[in-house]
């Protein structure tokens, strides 16, 4: 009987300008290291059955990425907060489990169940004053026109619908602070994704986007929202917070 | 010692593959800069994905990394959207591990495993911030050193690098440690370093000697120095079982060439194929141990997460101990978990497809033979002695056994090769695909064909090259023959490539100025295609009163100074030119690991012996060894089609 296992993981300094197809190479090797009884997908070629969430630009931090895995057998599986320590000391240094746990077998995937993300987003070239009246502006908009390539093609596209919230963060505290402002946005992913630097483009020809972390990933379902997994306990922030010091 | 990451840092969001300038792998180090520790920056002067994976590289970053006295570091060839961006930010060529700039280390250290990367050497040593040519620099500037294959001719980079390594790397390592030790102490002149260095075995220093000229001719190589010997050997080391290297290969963030786990099982190789540097400048033999081997992979795998091993080396099917490796590997002895076995270099016979039937059950898309030669007096030529029963026998064994596609190599512009020898590339190629029929509905065969570019220290370095032309005249017959065969594919070498490469291969130390002109002209990444330009070579060769004609096109004589005399691989000159005499009257030699010495050198000039368990050639024995060879050119009659529908 085969079960499934969701992780909640940080991805922090260096390691964010690695690829989300590196990304799920690394949690391969560091499954495979921590001799989890993972299943394996059919076929000529079998690889573990790994499900990743929504793909993290390549150059964005995140607080909140997540991984399904399926194991053959759960109650092989060692003790999670065990299982939580030997899969972070196989991944690089920045990439660190945040929290562990069983997911009911009617959940739909990662992928289906994401409705939004929350992000932390450094500008600069503009003021704090100046950017709080675009995104004013922004937000009043009816629509927010934006092209993009599909297919090879132009398109245009509307992200004002995608765009939940976006406020200019007072007085930011953060170690890579410095000559900037910091943005919070909510950023729905359907029935198209919102990338941060379309958003700052959003915001004027003049807005550098600086770094971008992604705090949390959102399931909305019913007028409720949850996270798809809590960080449980302290722990998720603790480990944050670690990996953050060690990765940068 | 100042990081240059927060320079760094923000060039890489607009970059292509900003992982590769990030560093972090499992198995990197972060060494401590100290007093008294000689500090050296590895540089592979290619990609990252293209570096990383290099074994030598790898292997002298632990020995050093181990050493009290030394500690190592590595960079590669940043690719032109982030060297542009590092110039325009002015931002050096910089170490991964602690992005340390490259002017900050005692010793840069090149590996050289292909010419057509020697402009991107130039190139690397200018974004140092440091000149290009070893003249210019100063005792305040770190040492420039290089190896690899390509060091047996240094000559084209002797006015660019303060000493070349010949052979293995791994003792020569700690002895030039201690010499920059010992001078660092002494803080004498950079000359007496440089003869310090022309007094270990395998270093030569190309400043310490003088080259004549007679008219257009070299006319000879002389130390100029007290200190630089006649002739400089190259290094070998006797027992690779003493080097169980890598202990802890790197595992990088993002995609690179080959990433799996990697394991040498031998070094060496004296199959004997003319036309190969690597055969020639790496003997003798010197197997690892079976156990050593499965106790590597075992401690690989546990340790990295791979899936893969790589058994490597120059021809796998011929270590002693491959069935009780690859049935260990994949019976689970190595880990408990399914883990695929890739034997790069594959013999071609029927035995060595049933060993790759074992290791490969679930992954079963391609198989890769290299024939190199159409016919069999061609590969006579080259004593590349796949006999065609062979060659259709494998290529039968692996249709019938699941593949549904064989990749063959060959080359072309070979040494006395005429056109029925091209062409037979192509009938041997067709009859493959036939064989495929008779198992698959849509067998493939691919027919890669690269121009073969004669190398130093092989029998062939006497030997004319094939002009662009003359190599373009060949592929086109074969474009023709192998026009409209279902299932057949052809592909083919740049032929401009491969003559630049062969100005590389056999130039004096004039071509230096040509490569340095190439630089000049933006001329980075020349074994990349979309930035070769033959026109910038010509050019540059012009500009310099040389030609294709003069260093390429022309054959040697026997009594012709080579640029390469006075460095020796090992082998006699003598037997080189009987061996080369022996090509050109179709006159094969066998492997003499398992036949008696006929002397080349490698072993006897140098107190070694050949390493090697087993007594006997392989089972299914190719490639000359106890077979016979009068009737390699027969084919089997069995293979026609319609033959064994299993």
């Amino acid at each position: 009987m085969t079960e499934r296992l969701r992780v909640r993981f940080v991805k922090l300094g260096k390691v964010r300008f690695t690829s989300h197809r590196d990304v799920a190479r690394m949690w391969e090797r560091a499954v495979r290291r921590s001799q989890l009884p993972v299943a394996a997908s059919q076929g000529f070629n079998p690889r573990p059955l790994l499900a990743f969430g929504l793909a993290l630009p390549t150059g964005a931090e995140s607080l909140a990425e997540y991984l399904d895995i399926t194991v053959v057998d759960g109650a092989a599986v060692v003790p999670l907060d065990q299982l939580a320590r030997d899969l972070s000391a196989g991944l690089p240094v920045g990439v660190e489990v945040a929290a562990l746990g069983w997911v009911t077998g009617d959940a739909g995937s990662l992928q289906e169940q994401v409705t939004s993300c929350s992000w932390d987003l450094e500008v600069r070239g503009v003021r704090a004053s100046e950017l709080a009246r675009r995104v004013e502006q922004l937000l009043g908009a009816p629509s927010v026109p934006v092209q993009r390539e599909r297919k090879g093609r132009a398109v245009d596209d509307d992200l004002r619908p995608a765009i939940r919230s976006l406020s200019v963060t007072p007085r930011q505290q953060d170690c890579a602070g410095g000559g900037s402002v910091w943005l919070q946005a909510e950023l729905a992913t359907r029935p198209r994704g919102v990338r941060p630097r379309e958003l700052a483009d959003a915001l004027g020809a003049d807005v550098v986007l600086g770094r971008a972390r992604r705090t949390q990933q959102w399931i909305e379902h019913g007028g409720e929202r949850r996270e798809p997994l809590g960080m449980g306990a302290g722990l998720g922030t603790a480990i944050a917070a670690h990996a953050w010091e060690r990765a940068s | 010692m100042r990081s240059l990451w927060p320079s760094i840092e923000p060039l890489l969001d607009g970059v292509t593959k900003p992982a590769r300038y990030i560093g972090g792998e499992l198995g990197a180090l972060t060494p401590e800069h100290r007093p008294g520790a000689v500090s050296w920056l590895l540089i592979y002067p290619d990609t990252y994905e293209i570096g990383l994976p290099n074994q030598g590289l790898q292997i002298l970053y632990e020995l050093l990394n181990e050493r009290p006295d030394a500690l190592a570091e590595r960079a590669y060839a940043p690719w032109v959207d982030m060297e542009a961006a590092m110039r325009a930010a002015g931002v050096p060529l910089f170490s991964l591990e602690n992005h340390l700039p490259a002017t900050d280390f005692d010793v840069l250290a090149f590996n050289l495993s292909a010419e057509l990367v020697y402009t991107n050497v130039l190139n690397l040593l200018d974004l140092a911030g440091l000149a290009v040519r070893s003249a210019e620099r100063s005792a305040a500037d770190p040492l420039v050193l290089a190896g690899g294959h390509c060091a047996f001719n240094p000559e084209p980079l002797a006015d660019f690098i303060d000493a070349f390594v010949l052979g293995d790397g791994e003792e020569v390592v700690g002895e030039i440690t201690e010499v920059i030790g010992s001078w660092r102490a002494q803080g004498s002149e950079r000359q007496a370093l440089l003869e310090a260095l022309a007094s270990l075995d395998g270093v030569y220093v190309p400043s310490l000697y003088e080259v004549r000229y007679a008219g257009d001719a070299l006319a000879e190589v002389v130390p100029a120095s007290p200190a630089a010997p006649a002739e400089v050997r190259k290094r070998t080391i006797a027992d690779l079982a003493a080097w169980p290297y890598p202990k802890a290969q790197l595992v990088p963030l993002t995609e690179v060439v080959h990433d799996r786990l990697n394991v040498e099982v031998f070094r060496g190789c004296t199959r004997g194929c003319r036309f190969c540097q690597a055969g020639m400048v790496t003997r003798p033999v010197r197997e690892r141990p079976g156990e050593q081997v499965r106790e590597m992979v075992r401690a690989g795998l546990a340790r990295t997460g791979y899936d893969e091993v790589a058994l490597t080396s120059l021809s796998t099917a011929d270590f002693s101990s491959i069935e009780e490796t690859v049935r260990a590997i994949v019976g689970g002895e190595c880990g408990d978990q399914q883990v695929s076995v890739s034997l790069p270099s594959l013999r071609v016979d029927a035995f060595t497809v049933a060993t790759a039937t074992e290791i490969a059950r679930a992954r079963r898309t391609g198989l890769t033979f290299a024939p190199e030669g159409g016919t069999w007096r061609m590969r006579r030529v080259i004593n590349k002695l796949i006999r065609e029963e062979d060659l259709y026998g494998a290529v039968e064994a692996a249709f019938a056994n699941g593949w549904r596609r064989v990749k063959l190599y060959f080359l072309i512009g070979l040494p006395t090769e005429q056109d029925e020898d091209v062409l037979g590339i192509a009938a041997l190629a067709r009859r493959c695909v036939e064989i495929g029929r008779a198992y698959h509905r849509s067998p493939t065969v691919v027919a890669s064909v690269g121009g073969f570019v004669p190398k130093a220290q092989t029998p062939f370095q006497w030997c004319r090259q094939d002009t662009v032309e003359e190599l373009r005249r060949k592929i086109n017959l074969l474009k023709e023959a192998c026009h409209k065969v279902r299932g057949l594919s052809l592909r083919w070498h740049d032929p401009e490539a491969s003559v630049v490469e062969g100005l590389a291969s056999r130039g004096d130390r004039r071509m230096g100025a040509v490569i340095e002109r190439v630089w000049r002209a933006g001329g980075t990444f020349q074994e990349w295609s979309e930035r070769f330009d033959m026109a910038t070579w010509a050019e540059a060769l012009a500009a310099e009163g040389l030609s294709f004609d003069a260093v390429a096109y022309r054959a040697r004589d026997e009594d012709e100074t080579l640029p390469w005399d006075h460095l020796s691989a090992g082998l006699h000159k003598d037997f080189l030119w009987s061996d080369w005499q022996d090509a050109l009257a179709a006159v094969a030699v066998e492997d003499c690991r398992w036949t008696p010495c006929y002397d080349c050198g490698a072993c006897t000039g140098a107190g070694l012996e050949h390493v090697v368990a087993s007594p006997v050639p392989p089972a299914g024995g190719s490639q000359g060894t106890g077979q016979d060879l009068s009737r390699g050119d027969r084919v089997p009659v069995r293979f026609t089609a319609g033959v064994g529908t299993r």
